[in-house]
Parts: C-alpha cells; sequence; structure tokens
C-alpha cells in the first residue's frame, strides 16, 4: 500500500487543465497500489484552487499559502516536505513547462529515481511507466523497482477529473529556505500576437519541416491564396525565423480547431498536435506513411509535397511560383 | 568566464525501421548532435566571441562515435572538449537522470563554471531532466526552457531570462549564478561550421576520461529504473489516403474540400 501526492499547476490566477488530468491519472494509480490519493496545490489562491480540485477520487487536499506564482525554489521545497509527511510513495507531477522546472529537481532531493513524460501508468509486482522514444516512434515501457518514484505526466493523456469530492481540504506551512530562493520572476509577456489571429481561421494551411528551405515557403503561400486560406506552421519554421511567431501551431504557440487544417510536411510530434487536434477536418500531405500525423489526420496523401502542392494550387486556378 | 555546455549525441530513426529487443535495430538509427544542444552551442560560443577571457568547454558521455558530434561543437567555435566514457559506462543500456546528473556533477566540480547551458531535451529519449537535476546537485540556481538570454547580464553575476511557457506566454525571469539554463530550439540561429573552424577543431583539446578519472564508482550508473520492452504504438488511424499519381491525389482532395463547402473554385 502506497499513496500518491499529485501537485497541481496554476498561472496567473487560473488553475491548469492537467491539474484534474493528474487526478485521473494519480486515482487510477492509488487504486491500484491500495493507497489515498493526496493533492497539493501551492501558491495563488491555494484555498480557491483547492475548491476547485476537490473532485471525485481526492482523499485529501493540501494548501500551501506561499507566493503567487510559480516559483520552482519554493516548490522544491514544499513539496519535499509535504511527501516526507505523508510517507507517500508516488509523486505525480505534470510534464509541464513549469513541471520539468522543478520535478528533476524534487527528485534529486527526495534521492528517488526519476520517470518522465507518462503516457501510461501501470503498478502490478511494481510501477511500470509507457512512454515514448524517438520522436513517438516507438513506446517503451520502463519498470521502476523503488519504494518511492517521482513520475511526470505528459498533458492530455487523461480525462479530467469531473464529479464533487469529499476531500479534506488543509493547509500545510512548509519551512522555506528563503536563502535559497534564488530566482525572481519578473513579469509575463504574451508574445506571437500581430495582423494574423490563425486561431480565427476557417482553413488552415501549416507547413513543417518537409518544406526543407525558406525560399519554398513561397510554395505553400501560393496555396493558401489559391484556397483563400490561412497559413500556419509547426516550431521549426518559426524557430528558423521564416515564418513569425504568431503563425506557429502548438503547445508553445497558438490553439487551433479550424474546419479544415492541411498539414503539409508535418510530421505531427505531440506539441504540435497539442495544438491542432481538435480540428473538424484533418489532412496530412507528408511522405511517411506512418508519421505521427497519419494517427489523427481523417485524410492523407502520402506522397512529396512538391509534387502534390503545385498540383493542388493548379486545382483551384492559382499559379505554382 | 566560463562556459560549460552539455552535448548529446543522439540517435535517430528512419522513418521505416525494425525493432531488435530493447531498441530499435541499429541498422535504422542515424547519430547526430542533439537539435537542442545545438542552440546550446551557439548561444555559449556567442557569448565567448563578444567577451574577453571567456572559455567554452563541451561536455559529452558517449563511445567514440561521438566524437565527431563533439568535434562538430569544436568546430563551431568550442574551446576544448571533455568526453565521458569507459567499459562500465559502456556496459550500461540506460544512464538514467541521477547517473547522468552524477557524472556531470564530478565535471562541474572539476571546471567550476559560471554557468552551464544544457539542451531543453534530447530528442532519442526526450527525458528532459538532466540540466534541473544537475543544478540541484551541484547546488546551482537554474531556469528550465529558456529562449532568450539578455547576455549582458551575465557579467552582473545574473542570468536575464526568458522561460517559454505554454501558450505563446514567456516567463522574465532572473536568475543568480552560478546557474544551469537549459536552452529551447529558437534561441538563436545555428552556424554552420566553417571549414576553418573544421580545420582548427583538429587540433583542439579533446580529452577523454573515465568514471575513475572522476572520482566516481562503478556503481553510479547502477539504476533502478529498468527498460522493459519497446513496441510500435497501437495507430487508431481510421485516415482515408487518396492514391494515384500527384495530379489525381490533388484532385481528390480539392473534390473533399469543396464537398465540405470550405472552399470556392
Amino acid at each position: 500500500m502506497s499513496d500518491v501526492l499529485a501537485v497541481a499547476e496554476h498561472r496567473r490566477g487560473d488553475l491548469r487543465d492537467v491539474s484534474l488530468e493528474l487526478i485521473t491519472a494519480g486515482r487510477d494509480l492509488a487504486d491500484a497500489q491500495g493507497g489515498d490519493l493526496h493533492l497539493a496545490v501551492i501558491g495563488g489562491d491555494a484555498e480557491g484552487f483547492a475548491g476547485e480540485l476537490n473532485r471525485e477520487g481526492v482523499d485529501a487536499i493540501h494548501a500551501v499559502d506561499d507566493g503567487n506564482e510559480f516559483n520552482h525554489d519554493v516548490y522544491v521545497q514544499a513539496v519535499e516536505q509535504l511527501f516526507d509527511e505523508i510517507g507517500a510513495g508516488t509523486l505525480l507531477l505534470p510534464n509541464s513547462v513549469n513541471g520539468l522546472d522543478y520535478a528533476p529537481a524534487v527528485a534529486e532531493r527526495l534521492d528517488v529515481p526519476l520517470v518522465t513524460d507518462a503516457i501510461d501508468l501501470a503498478h502490478e509486482d511494481g510501477l511500470s511507466v509507457t512512454r515514448e522514444m524517438y520522436a513517438s516512434k516507438v513506446a517503451t515501457t520502463v519498470d521502476v523497482d523503488a519504494a518511492e518514484v517521482v513520475v511526470t505526466v505528459r498533458p492530455a493523456e487523461w480525462p479530467k477529473a469531473e464529479g464533487e469530492g469529499s476531500a479534506d481540504v488543509r493547509s500545510f506551512d512548509p519551512e522555506i529556505d528563503e536563502s535559497t530562493v534564488r530566482s525572481t520572476v519578473k513579469g509575463f509577456e504574451e508574445v506571437g500576437g500581430g495582423d494574423v489571429d490563425i486561431s480565427e481561421a476557417d482553413v488552415l494551411i501549416s507547413v513543417g519541416r518537409g518544406i526543407e528551405e525558406e525560399e519554398n515557403i513561397e510554395l505553400v503561400e501560393a496555396l493558401a491564396d489559391a484556397l483563400d486560406a490561412t497559413l500556419s506552421s509547426s516550431r521549426p519554421i518559426v524557430d528558423a525565423g521564416w515564418l513569425p511567431k504568431n503563425r506557429q501551431v502548438g503547445q508553445s504557440g497558438k490553439v487551433v480547431t479550424p474546419e479544415v487544417y492541411i498539414a503539409i510536411g508535418i510530421s505531427g510530434a505531440v506539441q504540435h498536435v497539442a495544438g491542432m487536434k481538435g480540428s473538424e477536418t484533418i489532412v496530412a500531405i507528408n511522405t511517411d506513411s506512418n508519421a505521427p500525423i497519419m494517427d489523427i489526420a481523417d485524410y492523407a496523401i502520402v506522397d512529396d509535397l512538391f509534387d502534390v502542392v503545385p498540383e493542388l494550387i493548379e486545382e483551384f486556378g492559382g499559379e505554382p511560383p | 568566464m566560463k562556459i560549460l555546455v552539455t552535448v548529446k549525441e543522439v540517435a535517430e530513426a528512419e522513418d521505416e525501421f525494425e525493432i531488435d529487443g530493447l531498441d530499435i535495430d541499429d541498422r535504422y538509427l542515424e547519430y547526430d548532435l542533439n537539435e537542442w544542444d545545438d542552440y546550446a552551442i551557439e548561444e555559449a560560443v556567442q557569448i565567448g566571441e563578444d567577451g574577453d577571457d571567456v572559455e567554452v568547454v563541451s561536455v559529452t558521455i558517449g563511445p567514440e562515435r561521438a566524437e565527431e558530434t563533439v568535434r562538430m561543437g569544436l568546430a563551431k567555435g568550442v574551446d576544448r572538449a571533455i568526453r565521458v566514457w569507459d567499459d562500465t559506462i559502456a556496459g550500461t543500456d540506460d544512464l538514467d537522470v541521477a547517473a547522468k546528473a552524477e557524472i556531470l556533477a564530478s565535471v562541474v566540480e572539476a571546471e567550476d563554471p559560471d554557468v552551464v547551458f544544457s539542451g531543453v531535451q534530447a530528442n532519442d529519449d526526450t527525458f528532459g531532466a538532466t540540466g534541473v537535476a544537475l543544478a540541484e546537485r551541484v547546488g546551482f540556481e537554474w531556469a528550465a526552457v529558456v529562449n532568450h538570454l539578455d547576455q549582458g547580464s551575465l557579467s552582473e553575476g545574473t542570468a536575464s531570462v526568458r522561460r517559454e511557457l505554454e501558450g505563446g506566454v514567456e516567463e522574465l525571469t532572473d536568475v543568480e549564478l552560478p546557474a544551469v539554463l537549459t536552452i529551447q530550439t529558437g534561441i538563436n540561429e545555428p552556424r554552420y561550421a566553417s571549414l576553418r573552424g573544421i580545420r582548427q577543431a583538429q587540433s583542439k583539446p579533446l580529452d577523454v576520461q573515465g568514471l575513475e578519472d572522476l572520482g566516481l564508482d562503478a556503481d553510479v550508473v547502477e539504476s533502478p529504473v529498468e527498460r522493459t520492452a519497446v513496441f510500435e504504438p497501437e495507430t487508431e488511424s481510421d485516415v482515408v489516403t487518396f492514391d494515384g499519381d500527384a495530379n489525381e491525389e490533388a484532385a481528390q482532395l480539392a473534390e473533399m474540400l469543396r464537398d465540405k463547402g470550405v472552399v470556392e473554385g
């Protein structure tokens, strides 16, 4: 029997969805281990968040009143102390940008193993974690032979917990050594504004690494023109500076839900899919029939985009560049 | 100032591959510099070029094969390199986060850098944990997923960074040095190595060290985390594939789009 402690994530006054997904993952695991599910929420409106987190399956919620926003030095100390106080066996954290900013440090301090980016969890003789490798081309199972472990859980893999809970909400007051808080959050900035809002478009022509060269961007621009559609892209195109940040679809860019999303030369990394899987109809044009994008596409052309896109432009009365 | 950059040579799988035991068959793997580390190298080299008395050192845990990748970093402007490897590490299937952190920590202790740049993640196992674990182990401050660094702030003992959060939001944070920054793609534009750089790289120091050289015991590689299965994920795909030559494929897609009524013409 072993308890699970999951730590919620919030930012700028809002609880993030992954917090409720952690409850689902944590409840299943706690059941398999015959233990309780504890939640922690640190900083911000901790009491208010605790109310929102009080869903079916949660046994106890620990609210830590310390600071407004995430600070990893505070989180590391609070979580370490709470984990020890509860005597939990598994610490479940979000595999988010902030989750990865403190999970490894907590595991170090607790001197327990860490497995990140879990997409499935099972417990029989011990904990078994499913995670992906090689850009999602394969999945692997890793077994953890330890009484205590830290696991980070991929967002949007588990459903959000629902139903009203009857958890015992208590406050937890960790001892924070202020001298070890050596980073300061100065503020936040929204990026990717500007002339175009891709999240408003009905049809998106989205281009990825398969376009190969900056000069080839004009090919997909011509297609977007011919279809009267809006041009968007995956991350590498923006990283390379070929399109501005406001065109980026994905976890760190925009979440889009157009009627039609045409992914051209996009393999479909998990961070990209997170931003477009809600599209009504998804079309993939890619040379690799095994690319992850094919798993969520409704229609596909498995062929060279440099052959297909000019034909498509002509279909709609445009002229390929 | 001294900057230490952690560099990993990663395996990338071809589109078509076969699984052999607990990994993809080596015939279908190609080895290259980890994409995130390319940006980390560039960030360090830029600071080295702009400042006086800046030394950039790279550290890699990897077999002899990885020297090609290490030399690539030297060709791009890294001053010298350390490669950690020995029979004990070679005999270990997967180094876990703690083992990597312990090995790198011993290098940090020997080198005493002001700042460490580490890629956000490696694109083979995508653990995304080494940099922060290393920071905690050596008592450095840290920031994960940095997509902008005010390079001038380093001389004042601080790293003023932007962390790339989800949903187009960036966090502006000041981090006290010494620190580990995990570097996100897009922070800069990594250079290609010049011919001159490639020639110079051949004569730059590349020091190979084993666990014993670093003062570590062989049991550092032991791990409670073990890979037990590798498989191709089951696809739930019910994708309709348009067949034919490019012209026929385009025509079918056009018809579908017109039927949906989302495009005219």
